[in-house]
């Protein structure tokens, strides 16, 4: 690994009354570095990432940010010191417009918390939201009550939404998922070229081979709650436990790495 | 803050129409002057209901800061003889505001029916205790006297009427104001996606217990004005499980489009009840009830949506 690690977790394991859905996880992921997590349904995968981002308790191990020990932490809590997240079904405000949404999002990042009392549209407030929407091509949809928006636009913007506090460390959960195959790699150049610029470190669940090979620096693939593998993707991709309990034994031979990554689905 | 408010149009709006309110009041006679001060205060009280309706909560327990205002400002006067109108209304916001924000720690935790059920439980306690205990005057409850203002004595009930519509005009322009503010929006963005808001690094708990103490003031100084405009507290009136049901009545009826609505509904309902009641003594409630049905079912956000429909036929006129 190279850079300072911005996640660093040990031994962690949790169950839900004896079945156990996470076990024996070692991780750490640098600084600006860009991980996929890969697995079937029912891996751990979304365990993992709710253990991180507060809104799972480990059953025991332990979780550092920065350096710092945030095992248990809330999710507010996370939120504050830089640790964000986007959800698999788009956690947004529906009956607001894009804007409203964002911000939203934006006197929330604010530092100040008294500034919470002043109005909400303030002339800094909507420059900096501007910013935001056209970073992320949401300009055209300013406007528009978030109900009335296709999947795609509305993963931008819980995205989007999700980044304006300049977080460290970013957990996408299945970010293409919902979205049609024409957007999702639109989506994807779109939210990967903005995190890269603010130097964000991004973990992302994704079941999506195409997306994983095409953006992830390092695979991180789970089997019933355990990382059975941890390497590059072209590594990663061409390891047998990978190809029997990910990809699926039908994939073929291990040295089939282009077979396997146009699969789709794990 | 005053140039920021004023420019609001509601608010603006608003201050123009208590004006327009305050002038005519001189026209009234006392029955008017009464009823519609009645409605002022249940306005104050559902403008604390509203914003508790558009963070997604209904409480059917209002009652309980409704009474304890009312109570503050008898037992004010029955332990220290006040009668000053800022003393009375502060001991009525102060009294409701700290036990709305000691309950708020338990009901921030509930939603749905549990948050209004549990709400009607701690109003049905409140009423036990007064029902039960004569040095809080039982079921009869206490005679409160006239309202001093500054030391002044008012020789008709005018000049408090006046200064309930200068009491709404601060709470409405307060509220709107609150609404617009990035912590007002929350109530929106609590009952579209609390976890949105957890992971924007804000409480949920903390937001609605703020919309929950900021709604017991208010209905704590509701009931301090009706007790000065009745000049009479007891628990039927004040503290009973009717009089959180009509509190709910009334914010259905207004509607959540404004802040204005509540004051709308309040006096509508109040002349409504009183004309059902000369009209049919003994069944004015089905005129009432017909009433809110009709409202449901053909105005489902409330009389607020009339002032829409007549905005849109002027531009259609146009």
């Amino acid at each position: 690994m190279t850079g300072t690690p911005v996640l660093r977790v040990r031994n962690l394991h949790k169950s839900f009354a004896g079945i156990v859905a996470a076990s024996n996880i070692n991780v750490d992921v640098a600084d600006g570095e860009v991980v996929g997590i890969i697995g079937a349904n029912g891996a751990g995968k979304t365990v993992f990432v709710n253990m991180i981002t507060g809104y799972l308790k480990p059953t025991s191990g332990s979780i550092e940010f920065s350096g710092r020990e945030i095992t248990g932490i809330r999710p507010r809590d996370a939120t504050r010191i830089g640790v964000c997240r986007s959800f698999q079904i788009s956690q947004v405000f529906m009956t607001m417009t894009v804007l409203e949404n964002l911000l939203i999002a934006v006197s929330l990042a604010g530092k100040e918390r008294k500034s919470l009392l002043a109005p909400l549209r303030s002339r800094e407030r909507i420059r900096e939201c501007e910013q935001v929407m056209e970073r992320y091509k949401l300009t055209e949809h300013r406007d528009n009550v978030t109900r009335t928006l296709s999947q795609g636009v509305r993963k931008l913007l819980d995205i989007a939404m999700a980044v304006v506090s300049n977080p460290k460390l970013l957990l996408l959960d299945e970010p293409t998922s919902g979205v049609s195959s024409d957007e999702k790699f639109r989506l994807m150049d779109l939210v990967m070229n903005a995190l890269k610029e603010q130097g964000t470190a991004v973990l992302f669940v994704e079941h999506d081979m195409e997306i994983v090979q095409r953006y992830v620096d390092r695979i991180l693939a789970f089997y019933q709650g355990e990382i059975v593998c941890d390497a590059p993707p072209d590594v990663a991709l061409k390891d047998p436990k990978v190809i029997e309990y990910v990809l699926g034994e039908s994939h073929g031979p291990a040295n089939d790495s282009e077979s396997a990554l146009g699969a789709g689905h794990a | 803050m005053i140039r920021s408010a004023l420019s609001d149009a509601t608010i603006r709006w608003t201050i123009a129409g208590f004006l327009v309110l305050a002038l005519v009041g001189t026209l009234f006679p006392n029955w008017i002057l009464n009823n519609t001060m009645f409605g002022l205060a249940y306005g104050l009280a559902v403008l604390g209901l509203l914003l508790l309706w558009r963070t997604g909560l209904v409480s059917f327990g209002h009652a309980l800061y409704f009474g304890m205002g009312a109570y503050a400002v008898a037992l004010l006067e029955r332990y220290t003889g006040a009668t000053d109108i800022v003393m009375r209304l502060g001991a009525a916001m102060t009294v409701a505001g700290g036990t709305g924000f000691v309950l708020g720690f338990v009901l921030r935790h509930y939603r749905g029916i549990f948050f209004a059920m549990l709400s009607m439980a701690f109003s049905m306690v409140l009423y036990g205790v007064l029902v039960k205990t004569e040095a809080l005057g039982s079921t009869d409850g206490f005679s409160v006297s006239q309202t001093t203002i500054l030391g002044w004595q008012p020789q008709s009930k005018y000049p408090l009427f006046l200064a309930i519509v200068g009491l709404c005009v601060i709470a409405t322009t307060g509220v709107q104001l609150y609404l617009h503010s990035a912590l007002g929006h929350l109530t929106t963005s609590v009952r579209d996606n609390e976890i949105r808001v957890e992971y924007l690094g804000y409480s949920v708990a903390t937001a609605i217990h703020v919309k929950y103490v900021i709604s017991a003031a208010l209905a704590g100084v509701a009931g301090g004005v009706m007790a000065m405009a009745l000049g009479q507290v007891d628990p039927d009136s004040m503290v009973n499980w009717t009089v959180s049901g009509e509190l709910v009545f009334i914010t259905i009826m207004a509607g959540p489009g404004s802040v204005v609505a509540p004051f709308i509904g309040a006096i509508t309902f109040e002349f409504l009840r009183t004309f059902a009641f000369e009209l049919a003594p003994h069944a004015w409630q089905l005129i009432v009830g017909g009433t809110l049905l009709g409202i449901i079912f053909f105005m489902p956000e409330g009389l607020w949506s009339l002032t829409r429909l007549i905005s849109r036929k002027r531009e259609k006129v146009r």
